[in-house]
């Protein structure tokens, strides 16, 4: 386990240290669909150059990182290369490691288990989805801060699945304060800490909200704390507009993998307020529906509202994407059930390789225009979503079939279909 | 009042020309300096310098050094933020004699109006296109091609449209107009409207690719003409190469045309003055402009100057042959899902058997290997012509031209001949399943490269999928060997390269014989290269590190077993 994993973290690592060193490096750090206002390094060198200067680095509407993160950089910006090979590194440990733990046992079908053997080797795809996915590639060579929120998701993750409360609620802390999104995975967070401590989920239990309550002050807690600090740090409050505001209001309409930017380009300014509220409403929807459908499964509800997150957020990049995709291999036992996932690997290899030509045909050759690139951000997001309800029935059709056994039997004895009304 | 209604202007002109009908050794930067500066233009220069790869046969240069000349008449009473170009190259020799002198006419007749609302640039570049792009990237502070320019010392506005100049002679019977540049790039079709309108309102032939049209649509003469002025336009917009030095400022978002004036035998001939009030005409349409043209059709095919076929016809075409790789794909894909038929009792295998599961490192290997030294061979075929030429020189009897195109013809041949069924060497025997994988992976590879250089370069992406695709489609392990191996080298890049370069001199009613059309094709691939390092040109990357490798991986899955 060990000797491959190296060899692929040895094969990882050469080919990052192998584009940094060429002339890609800033071919790919100016791509849109690589970088965002909230992610490019350039604009964390820029803040770095205004603290520097003794200036507010939120002044002008340049860079939208958390202070804690201008720190960071500020003593390790000479080694800002290694900084994101070595949270890559960690980002797949840590998924490794959670990997392992998040077998669900086995019931009485035979076909449907998962046999010791192929775990066995799960945390070694995770590993290799995660380090060889070209999208992380990318994300890594434009330096791209997404890997950091990338690992720190990943600890945190990492932190819940070993059961221990405190950590997982300051690493979702982190998470949230560097972008308000993953508040979302609080919920299957408790979830899972509540199995793992056996206490039912159920409104009428004292421990049940004795526990929430325990898990909300730890969070909120740590997230006060951060949040102090990070005035402390800079002396003012001018990073909760220029950070928070930014990722809620979006101001900033650059092209990039989402679905904001265009609806937003093409609005009138009565109707902005309303449409913002529904979009990012839109991201946090979805908790409550997933949560209660699966309650017995927080693990895999951790990895939809991953997904769904990565593919609502205003400001999603393929580093986003990429964090989900790693966890597919996991999930490999539903393969027989998915029913789509030719068309949606279709369409994601042809989307990413047309949004650089449709890019060029746009602003370089002035041929298109942005309903081409829009176009295709449009499918792109619909194969995503696709790849993501695919998963979901399936991982639902396995249950079912858990239950009820895999072949099914009118009552008559002939054989049924399963039909998803 | 046109121009040169007045009898002095006249004389000026004919002067110009019959002192310019002399050969001139390099560009005389003094006199146009003087001259231009006489007419009241402000004149600057931009001295550049470029070293090619390898020597150019065709131009015969290496070491290019060379100065251009422009001088910019402002707009008497606008703000200066729109600018309009007019080009002549100069080359020594006979080659574009009269169009500097015309030129020198039309600026000082320009001067004298006041109807001008955006600064015209009138260039006289040297080395037709490699003086063109210092020019323009000197223009727009880029430096995509390492060339070595001084900076330009004064400055137009943002351009809005340029015509270029190709006259050899004062006496014209048609007017050929050149649309094709960098890439297969067109220009907006309303700039081609614009000049046939002007030009049959002057009463001046005006040809496409060198052909007139005809009347008679019906019949299949005038049919099949059209269809060969098409072929043409296909041809020259597949080769990505810019035919006219208009080509490079298409890149820019810049509408230009190259209009090259032709002495042929014809009974009507026209002069120099007609062709002045054909510019000028043109030039006053594109200063009433109020925005960059960009209503009309950017992709499209022209059969003939009155008509055209857009994009949203030709491009279903394209998508039918893309839907034969898809269907392909998904057929493969059915046939690794089903799971293989047990003769036994009802002993059912656990391993699933969806098709991408690679339980062994063996599976992962076999289709990785031909992958990766597939696309390995095509950075050689990249790389090595250039890198090599010294020690090809050194061992063989050839110029460095030659060896750098021998040399990638050896590297072409050389990838026929690799061992990459690394399966051999681990099982013994490619498995079924290993080969349907490679298939797999392949076809959507090539439907994706396909659509990709489509959208960027139609000609180019529908000449490779006409010849690739259905040899794709088809090719297994299973097929005839000698056969089939006979047909996809046949339809390979290279031969295709081939066919074409007999095919283009055929519909252009130059056949050539067998020994020429080598060699023109040994030159056709010497100037792939060099337009790639001296202009940025797409198609030779394309073919080498694109296209060459997934035709490898087709040659290597007829030769699974």
């Amino acid at each position: 386990m060990a000797a491959p994993l190296t060899l692929l973290l040895l094969v990882a690592v050469t080919v990052r240290a192998a584009l940094f060193r060429s002339s890609l490096s800033e071919l790919i750090s100016e791509r849109v669909e690589v970088v965002s206002p909230l992610t490019a390094w350039k604009r964390v060198i820029e803040g770095l150059a205004l603290l520097d200067l003794g200036v507010s680095p939120y002044s002008g509407d340049v860079f939208h990182e958390t202070p804690l993160t201008i720190y960071l950089f500020h003593f390790l910006v000479d080694y800002a290369e290694v900084t994101f090979m070595v949270s890559v590194k960690k980002n797949v440990f840590r998924k490794q490691k959670f990997a392992l733990e998040a077998d669900r046992y086995p019931l009485d079908c035979l076909e449907l288990i998962r046999s010791p053997k192929e775990m066995y080797y799960i945390p070694l795809k995770v590993a290799m989805f995660y380090l060889l996915n070209p999208f992380t590639i990318l994300s890594c060579v434009a330096k791209s801060t997404c890997g950091l929120n990338n690992a720190i998701i990943a600890l945190f993750i990492l932190s819940t699945i070993k059961g221990n409360v405190l950590l997982s609620a300051i690493f979702l802390s982190l998470a949230t304060y560097q972008s308000i999104y993953p508040l979302t995975l609080c919920a299957p967070a408790l979830l899972y800490l509540m199995q793992r401590q056996y206490i039912p989920v159920n409104f009428r239990r004292a421990s049940f909200w004795w526990f929430i309550v325990q898990y909300a002050f730890m969070y909120l807690g740590s997230l006060f704390v951060i949040i102090c600090l990070s005035f402390f740090l800079l002396g003012s409050w001018d990073y909760l507009p220029s950070v928070y505001g930014f990722i809620l209001s979006v101001p900033d309409l650059t092209p990039n993998i989402g679905l904001f930017w265009y609806f937003f380009a093409e609005m009138f300014e009565h109707f902005r307020l309303f449409f913002l509220c529904v979009f990012q409403i839109n991201v946090f929807f979805y908790t409550i529906p997933l949560s209660i459908k699966l309650k017995e499964h927080p693990v895999f509800l951790i990895f939809m509202q991953l997904a769904v997150i990565s593919i609502f957020k205003s400001y999603p990049t393929v580093g986003d994407i990429s964090l989900y995709m790693a966890f597919l291999p996991v999930w490999s036992h539903l393969h027989r059930f998915l029913r789509n996932i030719f068309l949606v690997s279709c369409v994601l290899l042809a989307c990413s390789a047309l949004f650089p030509v449709l890019w060029h045909l746009w602003i370089y050759a002035g041929s298109a225009n942005s309903n081409f690139y829009y176009a295709i951000t449009l499918l792109f997001n619909v194969a995503q979503i696709l790849l993501v309800s695919d998963y979901f029935y399936a991982f639902l059709r396995r249950e079912h079939h858990l239950t009820y056994g895999l072949y099914l039997k009118r009552k008559d004895g002939s054989e049924a279909t399963l039909v998803l009304k | 009042m046109g121009l040169l209604s007045d009898p002095n202007r006249r004389r000026a002109l004919i002067s110009l020309l019959t002192r310019l009908n002399t050969p001139i050794c390099g560009m005389p930067v003094e006199w146009l300096m003087k001259t231009m500066q006489a007419k009241g233009l402000e004149v600057f220069t931009q001295r550049f310098s470029r070293t090619l790869p390898f020597p150019d046969e065709n131009k015969e240069r290496y070491m290019v050094r060379g100065t251009n000349v422009y001088g910019i008449l402002r707009a008497p009473r606008a703000p200066r933020t729109e600018a309009l170009v007019l080009s002549a190259p100069c080359s020594p020799g006979d080659n574009n004699n009269q169009a500097v002198g015309l030129l020198l006419g039309l600026a000082e007749y320009f001067r004298n109006q006041i109807y001008w609302a955006k600064d015209i640039i009138f260039l006289v570049n040297e080395h037709d296109l490699i003086g063109m792009q210092a020019w323009l990237e000197g223009y727009h502070h880029t430096n995509t091609t390492g060339m070595d320019w001084s900076p330009l010392q004064g400055r137009g506005g943002s351009i809005q449209a340029a015509l270029s100049l190709e006259l050899s002679s004062d006496i014209i019977t048609s007017l050929d107009l050149v649309l094709e540049g960098l890439n297969g790039q067109l220009p907006n079709l309303d700039l081609a409207n614009l000049f046939y309108a002007f030009c049959q309102k002057i009463g001046v032939l005006c040809t496409i690719q060198g052909k007139l049209q005809r009347n008679d649509w019906d019949s299949v003469s005038g049919y099949s003409h059209a269809v060969q002025t098409m072929m043409l336009m296909v041809m020259k917009q597949a080769s990505g190469r810019p035919w006219g030095d208009h080509g490079l400022f298409l890149r820019y978002h810049i509408e230009a045309a190259t209009i090259k004036g032709v002495n042929s035998f014809r009974q009507y001939k026209t002069d120099a003055t007609t062709i002045g009030r054909l510019l000028e005409g043109m030039y006053r349409k594109l200063n009433n402009l109020l925005e960059r043209l960009h209503q009309s059709y950017f992709f499209y095919l022209m059969p003939s100057l009155s008509h055209f076929v857009s994009i949203g016809y030709y491009m279903p075409a394209f998508g039918l042959l893309a839907v034969i790789l898809l269907l392909r794909a998904l057929d493969l894909w059915v046939q690794l899902s089903t799971p293989p038929q047990r003769t036994e009792d009802g002993v059912t295998d656990i391993e699933p058997v969806r098709g991408t599961h690679f339980k062994t490192v063996a599976d992962l290997l076999s289709l990785l290997t031909p992958l990766v030294i597939s696309h390995l061979t095509g950075v050689a075929l990249y790389m090595l012509p250039i890198r090599f030429q010294e020690m090809a020189v050194e061992h063989f009897p050839v110029s460095e031209t030659e060896a750098v195109v021998l040399t990638a013809i050896a590297v072409y041949t050389a990838g026929l001949a690799l061992p990459h069924n690394t399966h051999r060497l681990l099982s013994g025997e490619g498995t079924e399943q290993g080969w349907r994988v490679l298939k797999l992976v392949a076809v959507l590879y090539l439907a994706v490269l396909l659509g990709c250089t489509a959208l960027i370069n139609f000609s180019l992406g529908f000449i490779l999928a006409l010849t690739l695709v259905p040899v794709a489609a088809f090719v297994t392990p299973h097929v005839p060997k000698v056969l089939s191996a006979f047909i996809l080298v046949i339809l390979s890049p290279a031969c295709t390269l081939l066919f074409s370069v007999f095919f283009f001199q055929e519909l252009q009613e130059m056949p050539i014989s067998f020994q020429d059309g080598w060699l023109l094709f040994l030159s056709v691939i010497s100037q792939g290269i060099l337009d790639h390092s001296l202009y940025g040109s797409l198609v030779y990357p394309l073919i080498t590190l694109l296209v060459y490798p997934c035709w490898l991986l087709f040659w290597n899955i007829l030769f699974w077993n």
